[in-house]
């Protein structure tokens, strides 16, 4: 049943093209065994490092197993409140996962949403969005949210923040990716509209929402996908930026942006692994992501297949 | 000594899943003077002949076997040899002018560096050769012209200049594809015209890739017929066209609307040979108790009275008037507009078919679309059933005619949405005017309306891109039925499809429209065609209507010169027995 299911698969041609592609295979391995280890993270972690009673200071510090002073119960030692590394940053990869996805899937729905609409209804709203686009592309995406967290810090009260921390992230994030989609999926409702379905689908007298949502956006949804991966791997490095700055999630519950903060102060005095290890774990995370996205662009557009 | 000799030629393309034969055992000779026609529907392999003669076949595909030789010299394999060939002896005309030529270079320059490339001349004499040329193909104005660039120049100036490139030369062999299928009657003629010319002239080898049997009659003095890349016939035009041996030929040759008179059905030829007869009347009984029975009382269903479209600039229009601003500059400028259509008026009655017919431009396409609502008209009234279709705000009145007034587009291609399965596609209108239908009438419809175009029911569960282009105007076809329409607007449905398939098209369009009493408005730039399909014809140039008559009648006593002119000119494959 299953060899029947992967055998269909590599018949298509997107499925071929998967398994010929040893970054592919490779990339998209990486990615799910850190997606599948955030997602269950309470059985993957050795450790619960949000819990305050398996957590001792006595253990601050400690290094990794192999070096000088290691032990095999910390595999990849401490940090200074005596958490385990391996453990945080597999939770801490769980946060940064959560608000890469959300603050996609939150972009993607705004700017889907405005680029169909602007590019089959036209006239003056669709140069009001485009401008729209135009202006926020202009404000560099750490600027945009470091402003909007600014503001929800001014409206939210304190005790209130660290609750609603992750959202604002989400939002500051979100908001500062959709120009991206809105221009795609303008762009290639420009070219789906004019062909002959959609007048086919008029004539029949199908409303407009219904033809923009049911009829264009299955068409356009190729180079939408393409761009949310690798938006996907941009808003995970966003948020870790933001978390390093200190403007991100709250240090009780930290990201792997906020692990590498930590870390950051001990460098110098030698604990390097504190700060190395979520840095390394955030790069191949991003590279994973973004290798999937450059090979899903390449199989999903045909003019750049190699002969 | 043959000119061009083609022995054995097997040329296959290789993919993931089999390989394809493009051409089997494939030989042919071409002597200097003649020209060579090739037909054969699409996909049978009459264009990678030519790219083979070139050595211009895309990878993954390879010759496997065979020889090319012209004048005894051996082309394949022998990339040196093909490269100074390739100009110098063998000069291409390809199927669109429109992108045949670089539109960032002046015409002198494209002449002049294909001149220099293979001829010893120095820039002047390169130059006056090019004008002589330009001149040569009927260029007016040659020393003028020369200095434009490509988008200066209309697509028939276009594909002259292209065999101007073609001809620079001084090839031996010219290979033309399709050199007059983007190009309008009148033109049409024209360029063929200058091939015949050029190939007395000059003493030339050419080979014409066409679908156009018109074209072969009236050009070619050889033909071969090709079939899944295996030539199945060929002889001389004549012997060939009167004497069809193979069923492929005669299949070609018996689909081909018949220029001289109306005939009721296209009689058809299935592989095996035997002939067809169409069977749709028992099917669409189902359809017509689910419809009602419908007579048709022959009174006016569609009153276009002084349509006009006018395609306008805002930003041009802000600028002049901004500029000059006084009253008869902007008349001045009204003129100017381009009126895609232009004051026409014309009634359609239950039951008939009328035709649309003219050369790209004239505005057939933008009637249709104002009739269905997709373009708003500038000026005048429509009314269907007497009732108005544009209200006062010029705004599309779709509750007048509820889906009475469906259409079937040009391309089938473009017209399915390749996302969904054939039997959304089909059940989507179905649904969509009865709320309230059950799932068990929902298929039963379905079904109904894909026996009625012909199609097995397997077909429903798969989406539009594993159907051939016939198969998916049949599609279209019953997409539109869907809605029970009483007037069914065909924009060129045949124009993309092979001459049997377009006869099976058209067959079934006949029927649906006796059995189903439907009216039809066809738009075609295809006179036979349009000859076969309707009761009566307009004619159009440039938006305007030069005249609206009964088919027999516009035939055989056209009364606007136009027509006249239209008529004269279409290719006519009876010429080939008066010859």
């Amino acid at each position: 049943m299953f060899l029947r299911t992967i055998n269909k698969i590599y018949d298509t041609d997107i499925g071929y093209s998967f398994f010929n592609s040893k970054i592919a295979i490779i990339s998209s391995t990486i990615f799910f065994i850190i997606f599948l280890c955030s997602a269950f993270a309470e059985l993957v972690a050795p450790y619960n490092p949000f819990d305050p009673a398996t957590v001792s200071l006595m253990d601050a510090f400690i290094p990794p197993i192999w070096s000088e002073g290691g032990t095999a119960s910390f595999i990849l030692g401490t940090d200074q409140q005596g958490r385990d590394m391996f453990s945080t940053m597999i939770y801490g990869s769980r946060i940064s996962l959560i608000v890469g996805f959300a603050s996609i899937i939150f972009a993607m729905i705004l700017g889907v949403f405005l680029g169909i609409t602007a590019g089959y209804i036209g006239g003056r709203y669709e140069i009001v969005v485009m401008r729209l686009t135009d202006v926020q592309l202009t404000i560099p995406s750490i600027l945009m949210a470091l402003l909007v967290d600014g503001i929800a810090r001014a409206i939210i009260t304190r005790s209130m923040h660290d609750e609603m921390a992750i959202y604002v992230l989400i939002f500051a994030i979100g908001i500062s990716e959709w120009p991206q989609f809105a221009r795609v999926s303008r762009a290639s409702t420009l070219v789906e509209k004019n062909k002959e379905y959609v007048s086919a689908s008029r004539i029949i007298g199908l409303s407009n929402i219904l033809i923009m949502f049911k009829h264009i956006l299955p068409n356009i949804l190729r180079p939408i996908l393409v761009i949310a991966t690798i938006g996907l791997a941009l808003a995970i490095i966003t948020e870790s930026t933001l978390s390093f700055l200190g403007v991100g999630v709250p240090p009780t519950t930290p990201s792997l942006g906020t692990l590498i903060r930590f870390g950051n102060n001990f460098l110098f005095s030698g604990e390097w692994w504190i700060t190395f290890f979520p840095a390394i774990f955030l790069i191949v995370l991003a590279l994973s992501i973004n290798l999937l996205g450059d090979w899903m662009r390449d199989a999903l557009n045909p003019k750049l297949k190699k002969r | 000594m043959s000119f061009l000799k083609v022995k054995n030629l097997n040329i296959s393309y290789p993919t993931r899943k089999e390989t394809i034969i493009a051409s089997q055992n494939v030989e042919f000779t071409l002597e200097r003077g003649d020209i060579l026609g090739i037909v054969g529907e699409s996909g049978s392999g009459k264009s990678t002949i030519a790219n083979a003669i070139i050595n211009l076949i895309d990878p993954p595909g390879e010759i496997t076997d065979g020889s090319i030789k012209i004048d005894n010299q051996e082309l394949i394999n022998d990339e040196q040899i093909i490269q100074k060939f390739r100009g110098k002896k063998i000069g291409f005309v390809f199927q669109d002018p429109q992108t045949s030529l670089n539109p960032l270079f002046k015409i002198k320059d494209q002449l002049i560096e294909t001149i220099q490339t293979h001829l010893d001349l120095n820039y002047k004499e390169a130059f006056k050769k090019s004008i002589q040329l330009l001149k040569e193909v009927g260029i007016e104005n040659a020393e003028k012209r020369i200095e434009d660039y490509p988008h200066q120049f209309s697509g028939g100036m276009r594909q002259r200049v292209v065999i101007a490139l073609a001809i620079s030369c001084e090839p031996e062999l010219i290979i033309a594809d399709e050199p007059t299928t983007a190009l309008d009657v009148s033109i049409q003629y024209q360029i063929l015209e200058l091939l015949k010319d050029l190939t007395i002239k000059r003493n030339l080898g050419v080979i014409i890739i066409t679908h156009d049997m018109g074209v072969i009659a009236e050009t070619t003095n050889k033909v071969i017929v090709m079939r899944h890349g295996v030539i199945v016939e060929q002889g001389n035009t004549r012997d060939l066209l009167t004497n069809p041996k193979s069923t492929e030929a005669k299949s070609l040759v018996i689909s081909v609307p018949p220029t001289n008179k109306k005939i009721d059905r296209f009689k058809l030829i299935s592989p095996d040979g035997k002939e067809i007869t169409s069977t749709s009347a028992n099917l669409t009984k189902s359809i017509i108790k689910t419809w009602g029975v419908r007579e048709n009382k022959n009174k006016m269903l569609l009153k276009l009275s002084n349509v006009s479209k006018i395609f306008d600039d805002g930003s041009i229009s802000f600028t002049l008037n901004a500029s000059t601003g006084n009253s008869q500059s902007k008349n001045q400028y009204d003129n100017d507009k381009v009126r895609a259509v232009n004051n026409v008026s014309f009634d359609l009655f239950e039951g008939e078919t009328l035709g649309l017919v003219g050369e790209s431009g004239s505005g057939k396409s933008t009637i249709a679309k104002i009739i269905t609502g997709l373009v708003r008209p500038s000026e005048g009234d429509i009314k269907y059933n007497d009732m108005p279709l544009y209200n006062s705000k010029r705004k599309y009145q779709i509750a007048q005619s509820r889906g009475q007034i469906q259409m079937i587009f040009q391309d089938p291609y473009s017209s399915l949405n390749p996302r969904f399965k054939v039997k959304d596609i089909i059940s989507e209108p179905l649904k969509f005017f009865q709320k309230k239908i059950t799932k068990s009438e929902l298929t039963q419809n379905v079904f109904d309306l894909i026996d009625i175009v012909g199609m097995t029911r397997q077909s429903l569960d798969r989406y539009p891109h594993e159907f051939s282009g016939g198969q998916r105007q049949r599609i279209s076809i019953a997409r539109a039925l869907a809605t029970r329409p009483r007037l069914l607007i065909c924009d060129e449905p045949t124009s993309a499809l092979d001459v049997s398939i377009q006869a099976q098209i058209l067959n079934l369009l006949k029927d649906i429209q006796d059995e189903l009493h439907l009216t039809m408005l066809f738009i075609s730039h295809d006179l036979p065609v349009i000859r076969q399909m309707c009761d009566r014809i307009a004619v159009l140039k440039n938006g305007n209507l030069c005249e609206i008559e009964e088919t027999e009648k516009l035939f055989n006593s056209p009364n606007h010169n136009y027509t006249r002119e239209l008529i004269r000119l279409m290719p006519k494959i009876e010429s080939i027995f008066q010859k």
